[in-house]
């Protein structure tokens, strides 16, 4: 049997993404090692990115691939606004990423995408993709290496799956943003203890509806003052935060 | 009925393909391309090993040694594998030589427009980075790739610059960063001497720890050589040093009696 | 005409299980996962002795199995034996070495020696062709001396003195070339392990949380576990608890396991639970 030697064109490397939806806000994040077998190539390179203010996207699987995507999004949401004097509403820029990621079928982009934000609703939103396009609006979603440890924890706290209310009660339909942001803090603490390829670095971007009261952030910002940076552009809409956090470096 | 004039009057059989849609339909290719009658999906032949670069308090230092390896053979030990780029970039190759010497005259013809432009902006280091990168993943798609481990590293307007690009595209940027054996041997070395202390690093140091882990990858890698070169780049431009030699010591061996129960 | 089975090793390669493994690969069962221990070990010789290093990660691929293992194992008093690559592999074949060298350490009468260990070892290793995935760092004291060895799984040995193994060598041994020195102090030594196997942890992914070291000397070994805790876990954000009845059931059925009890005394005296 012949053997033939080919250049593969794909690789992994690495990284775990999250986002959830909660009523009128919306929060991704993704973990910020880069790594290659059993190596870690940086242990600072983002995975989610402020596409506008009012939509985040995160990229994981094949970076070079990832990266590429997110550059050829941004490029035609510019177009966009060039052609309509608006952004594009969310579910549109989903679409949109169905469109682009079929359109390359037969050599797909190597990434899942999650893309999170707050729709033209008001409501916080999250749409899952796979690597071909294939989407879904859900309530929260965890892609990546960890996704097989998140993902359980998630069904778990936010769609209370196999859990029975108290007795005269029902669950809550959405979490508070301090809950959320608990949630996520301590998934991936738990993940950069179990996977390998997690770690180094957190990074938490939070999206505001317009119409929201930021009283419970102020208060979660006033005690993490150093780790949060704005990054709102607009001066009369949506806002939107990235929270920094350490991981361990092991 | 068959929609498909490129299907009438061809052969097909109603019962389990009336669309004739097997074999699948493919674009004509009809793209003269430098590629045509050129292979693809190669192997490197002709290959330089690392490349180690790190920031520190005046800009960026960058080592690489001075050989061109032919598989097992030590082939050629007078190679400059660190290439000036304009007066802010340096970049660093390891992999395919070939491959390394075509993006050296990319990068020259580049560097002789945007000269010609006159119109006092200056290539940096970014610029150079990102144009490599839209390069070695454009080749990668079409499954041709440059075969490289490329390292940019520059000063431009008070900022360091330092970053990886390699064969698939795969870019990131770190206060150090080594190719190939380097990423597994020297990595570890320079991440302890400079991970938090990039801005109070002096090139004195930044030079030593460049040479320690040149050092131990002459001792490791089975693909190096003793002569190496460190180029600087600074506010004051880019500089590459003469080659210079190695201080290896082989004492540690002298005790030693074969591999285990031998005494003499 | 064919030998009976009998309990002493036939001469030769014993490859009885390969048959069965091909045979069950070929019916699509495929070898099952062994828990690797991804790893940094180390040894490294100093003026009174040896100290070995290893990590404490035990990974399945890419899941971390165990964060805190032990993988310096012992051999005799002053021998131990740091085990890299599958960890069911390393346990058994520093374990069986451990118990042969004591029974050989009776009948000779003698402190046994490290070389009697690598020589069992390799001889062990050969035998099975490189399929008992034992990468191992051997040291110890002796009546000769201090002794440090790699031994490979197909059996090869080195004497060095200062060797690395696992998916973190690589790392580890740059920090020993970059500063291993001959005559080195117990502190020195200690340092420099300490360093190669944090190298490990932190630059290999298959290596993480605590560095184990063990100092062995001509008069004692000291065991240090956990001697550094680079990586100890934050406290969590939120404590998870689970309100009683939580858990759904569809049915509730409660038995009383004492179905009758009659208590009949024999004597008036008290039990008697003492030994008087």
């Amino acid at each position: 049997m012949p053997q033939t030697r080919s250049f593969d064109p794909y690789t992994e490397n690495g990284g775990t993404i999250l986002a959830i939806a909660g009523q009128d806000f919306s929060v991704i994040a993704g973990d910020t090692r880069q790594s290659e077998g059993y190596s870690i190539q940086t242990r600072y390179a983002p995975k989610v990115f402020r596409l506008t203010d009012r939509a985040v996207l995160a990229v994981n699987g094949f970076a070079a691939d990832g990266n590429m995507f997110v550059k050829k999004v941004k490029q035609r949401l510019e177009w966009y606004r060039h052609a309509h004097a608006k952004d594009m509403p969310l579910r549109a820029i989903a679409r949109l990423i169905q469109t682009m990621l079929y359109a390359k079928r037969f050599f797909p982009y190597y990434v899942y995408n999650i893309l999170g934000g707050i729709e033209e609703d008001g409501t916080g939103a999250v749409y899952s993709f796979d690597p071909v396009g294939s989407y879904e609006r859900e309530a929260c979603r965890a892609a990546g290496a960890a996704q097989s440890l998140v993902q359980p924890f998630l069904d778990n706290q936010i769609y209370f799956k196999n859990q029975v209310p108290a007795p005269g009660t029902t669950h809550p339909a959405y979490l508070s943003l301090p809950d959320v942001l608990s949630i996520v803090i301590d998934s991936f603490t738990s993940a950069t203890e179990r996977h390998i390829e997690v770690g180094d670095g957190l990074e938490i971007y939070i999206v505001f509806a317009k119409t929201r009261d930021l009283q419970d952030f102020e208060t979660i910002r006033a005690k993490n003052v150093h780790l949060i940076q704005e990054l709102t552009v607009a001066e009369d809409g949506e806002r939107i935060f990235v929270l920094r956090r350490d991981l361990k470096k092991d | 009925m068959d929609h498909f004039p490129t299907n009438w009057g061809r052969p097909r059989n109603d019962a389990f393909d009336a669309y004739g849609t097997y074999p699948i339909q493919q674009r004509p290719n009809n793209i003269k391309d430098n590629f045509n009658g050129v292979q693809r999906t190669q192997q490197p032949i002709v290959t330089g090993t690392s490349v180690l670069a790190i920031k520190y308090k005046d800009g960026i230092m960058m080592a690489a040694d001075n050989l061109a390896s032919y598989g097992s053979l030590a082939r050629f030990k007078d190679v400059q594998r660190l290439h000036a780029v304009g007066n802010h970039t340096v970049l660093g190759a390891s992999g395919d030589m070939s491959d390394f010497q075509y993006i050296q005259s990319l990068l020259d013809d580049l560097i002789i427009e945007e000269f010609t432009e006159q119109d006092e902006h200056t290539l940096g280091p970014a610029e150079i980075h990102e144009y490599l990168s839209q390069l070695m993943y454009g080749r990668r798609s079409k499954l041709n790739p440059l075969w490289n481990s490329l390292l940019v590293g520059g000063y431009k307007d008070g900022k360091r610059f330092l970053a990886y690009v390699d064969l698939l595209g795969t870019t990131y940027s770190a206060s150090t960063i080594a190719t190939g054996y380097g990423s597994y041997i020297a990595q570890p070395l320079l991440r302890k001497a400079v991970e938090g202390r990039e801005d109070t690093l002096t090139e004195r140091e930044a030079q030593a720890i460049l040479e320690e882990s040149l050092l131990v990858l002459f001792y490791r890698d089975a693909r190096s050589l003793d002569k190496y070169q460190i180029a600087k780049v600074t506010e004051s431009g880019v500089s590459i040093s003469e080659s210079m030699a190695l201080r290896t010591s082989w004492s540690f061996a002298e005790g030693i009696r074969g591999y285990g129960a031998q005494t003499q | 005409m064919a030998a009976a089975a009998t309990v002493y090793n036939p001469v030769g390669f014993d490859f009885s299980n390969q048959i069965r493994n091909n045979f069950l690969a070929d019916r699509g069962i495929p070898l099952p996962k062994a828990t690797s221990t991804g790893t940094t070990i180390v040894g490294c010789l100093f003026k009174d002795g040896i100290v070995l290093g290893a990590d404490t990660r035990a990974t399945e691929g890419e899941i971390v199995a165990d964060k805190n293992c032990e993988k310096i194992h012992y051999i005799t008093e002053s021998i131990r034996c740091c085990g890299a690559g599958t960890a069911a592999d390393t346990e058994f074949t520093t374990a069986m070495i451990s118990s042969n060298m004591e029974l050989h350490a009776l009948s000779t009468g003698r402190k046994p020696r490290v070389v009697t260990a690598m020589t069992m070892l390799k001889q062990y290793l050969f035998r099975y062709q490189g399929h008992v995935g034992a990468a191992l760092v051997l040291g110890g004291v002796d009546a000769t001396g201090p002794h440090l060895f790699t031994i490979h799984p197909h059996g090869s040995t080195d004497k060095l003195p200062y060797v690395t193994m696992g998916s973190g060598s690589l790392a580890a041994m740059a920090v020993f070339e970059a500063q291993w020195k001959p005559s080195m102090t117990r502190e020195e030594a200690l340092d420099l392990v300490n360093a190669a196997i944090s190298a490990g942890i932190f630059n290999d992914l298959g290596s993480g949380s605590n560095v184990d070291a063990c100092v062995i000397t001509a008069t004692k070994t000291d065991m240090l576990r956990n001697f550094v805790k680079p990586n100890e876990r934050v406290t969590k954000e939120r404590t998870y608890g689970f309100r009683r009845g939580t858990t759904a059931f569809t049915k509730e059925e409660i038995r009383n396991l004492v179905v009758h009890e009659e208590i009949i005394g024999v004597r008036d005296d008290a039990m008697d639970v003492d030994g008087s």
